[in-house]
């Protein structure tokens, strides 16, 4: 009973906020409107008893969308945020886009022939999660980590202006070298 | 020592009184310290100037500025004190646990991470150019203490083998972890003064910037903000006796007496570093978070998981 309160709960908040989202005029109101969805949509991992999944979701989620909103806010339509905006573009197009995904996912819950569960779930679930990530799924992981953090720094290589000629001079050979803010270990 | 145990539901209520009477005392002894400081006589009025403090803070009239999102400031208000209360419900005091959940020291993170989003909204939302730039630098702030602060968690759930909290306390029997994890427990207390945005780590409040995200908040507001502050810090205090100093573990005494003298050790020892340090700049404190602190804590990890494998 309590189980399925906190679901419909959830799930019902999951979905206003998500609305909350394109109504609010301010890009800081629209971020935080996100998280909230994000941690609504986090609760029912913590209901499977996926007790660890659940609370690194919320835990992930607060810090991606802090960071989230600095960037929404420096790089989208009004540069405060603080003016009327609007987060919805191509009407049309995007409304068809929406309600096809949902009629098809829809769909797919009411149609599809699920199994039926075989075996029991284990007995410590986090354990289990690590043992997945560390054995049988190991080499998918490192992949997925090594990709994540080498698209992170050509990303940041990409975008920052300045590079090592600019920092060591022609030669490479400047030392120290020459930032518009100083660092903390006195280099 | 008993082992910990999950504790009644009404210990919830417990928690909120016992880590305020904790921050309350870690707010009086700061400004003993400052009075000393300042070459005053310490007097009852500077013990109990955090209390009349907050009476003043009670009957202030709140102010707002023009266009200000009172929605969101008052959230991130709100949930500063909130956080810290609801990372504290893991820590154990003495042999009961409030709620010792499987996942005690992610949900200890995740909470304290809340700060990070209620200290921007709180100030973003007032409208006003230091609160910006007081939210801002707490964000860049956090970005440079939690990875140092995740490590130093990681290292102890790796020495212990369990998330759980009162697993950590059990694993400490014999050798408290601090004395084989120095380098995670210093990282923990660093990121302690930082998480609360206190002593070097207050450049979120900065005088510089008119208070920064305090600048335009006024009673109930401020006080929350002030309180949570503290609560924040008393709250990792506690953490760090479960995490490091061995809980409740002690002689002759009985274990929630060890837990509160420990606890208030630590913040003993956090207060007086926040008042005999300066303040910290962001832009220098980044590159000794990811130059200095994430190299050296993840070598204690990787020294300690040895020492588990062996």
């Amino acid at each position: 009973m309590a189980e399925a309160v906190i679901f419909w709960v959830c799930a019902a908040g999951a979905v206003a906020t998500g609305v909350a989202v394109f109504r609010v005029d301010s890009m800081a109101r629209a971020t935080f409107a996100l998280l909230a969805s994000f941690v609504f949509a986090a609760t029912p991992l913590l209901l499977l008893g996926l007790s660890y999944l659940g609370v690194l979701v919320i835990l992930m989620m607060i810090m991606e969308m802090v960071v989230m909103a600095i960037f929404m806010i420096m790089l989208m339509m009004n540069p405060a945020g603080l003016m009327p905006m609007s987060m919805v573009h191509n009407r049309r197009g995007s409304l068809a886009i929406a309600v096809g995904t949902f009629v098809v996912l829809g769909a797919g819950v009411l149609l599809v022939d699920w199994p039926q569960r075989a075996g029991t779930p284990p007995e410590d679930v986090t354990f289990a999660l690590g043992e997945a990530l560390m054995g049988s799924h190991m080499l998918v992981m490192l992949v997925i980590g090594l990709g994540l953090f080498a698209t992170i720094v050509s990303a940041v290589v990409l975008a920052h202006p300045r590079g090592r000629y600019d920092r060591f001079g022609d030669d490479l050979r400047g030392r120290p070298a020459d930032d518009p803010i100083r660092g903390g270990v006195g280099r | 020592m008993t082992p910990v145990g999950q504790g009644a539901v009404w210990t919830v209520l417990l928690v909120p009184i016992l880590l305020g009477g904790l921050a309350l005392g870690g707010a009086s002894f700061a400004r003993v310290l400052d009075a000393r400081a300042d070459g005053r006589r310490v007097t009852g009025a500077v013990l109990a100037a955090p209390l009349s403090a907050t009476g003043r803070l009670l009957v202030q009239q709140r102010r707002a500025v023009v266009a200000s999102d009172r929605l969101l400031a008052r959230t991130g208000v709100v949930l500063v004190p909130v956080a810290a209360v609801l990372a504290a419900l893991v820590v154990p005091w003495g042999n009961v646990a409030a709620s010792d959940l499987s996942v005690g020291i992610v949900w200890f993170n995740a909470m304290e991470v809340v700060t990070w989003a209620a200290l921007w909204m709180a100030g973003w939302g007032t409208n006003s150019v230091w609160g910006l730039v007081g939210g801002y630098r707490f964000v860049v702030q956090g970005l440079s203490y939690e990875l140092p602060h995740m490590f130093a968690l990681i290292t102890v759930a790796t020495g212990a083998g369990s998330l759980r909290v009162s697993d950590v306390v059990a694993a400490q029997d014999g050798l408290w972890f601090v004395v084989w994890m120095p380098v995670a427990f210093a990282a923990f207390l660093i990121s302690a003064l930082a998480l609360s945005f206190a002593g070097p780590f207050d450049t979120a409040t900065g005088r510089d910037v008119a208070g920064g995200v305090l600048a335009e908040h006024s009673g109930v507001d401020r006080l929350l903000l002030l309180a949570g502050r503290w609560l924040l810090l008393a709250a990792a205090a506690a953490m760090a006796v479960a995490l490091f100093l061995g809980g409740g573990s002690g002689p002759l005494l009985p274990t929630w007496l060890w837990t509160v003298l420990k606890s208030a050790a630590v913040l003993g020892l956090l207060v007086w570093l926040r008042s005999r340090t300066a303040t910290l700049r962001m832009d220098r404190f980044v590159e000794v978070g990811w130059m200095v602190l994430i190299p050296l804590t993840l070598l204690q990890a990787l020294v300690v998981a040895v020492v588990v494998l062996r």
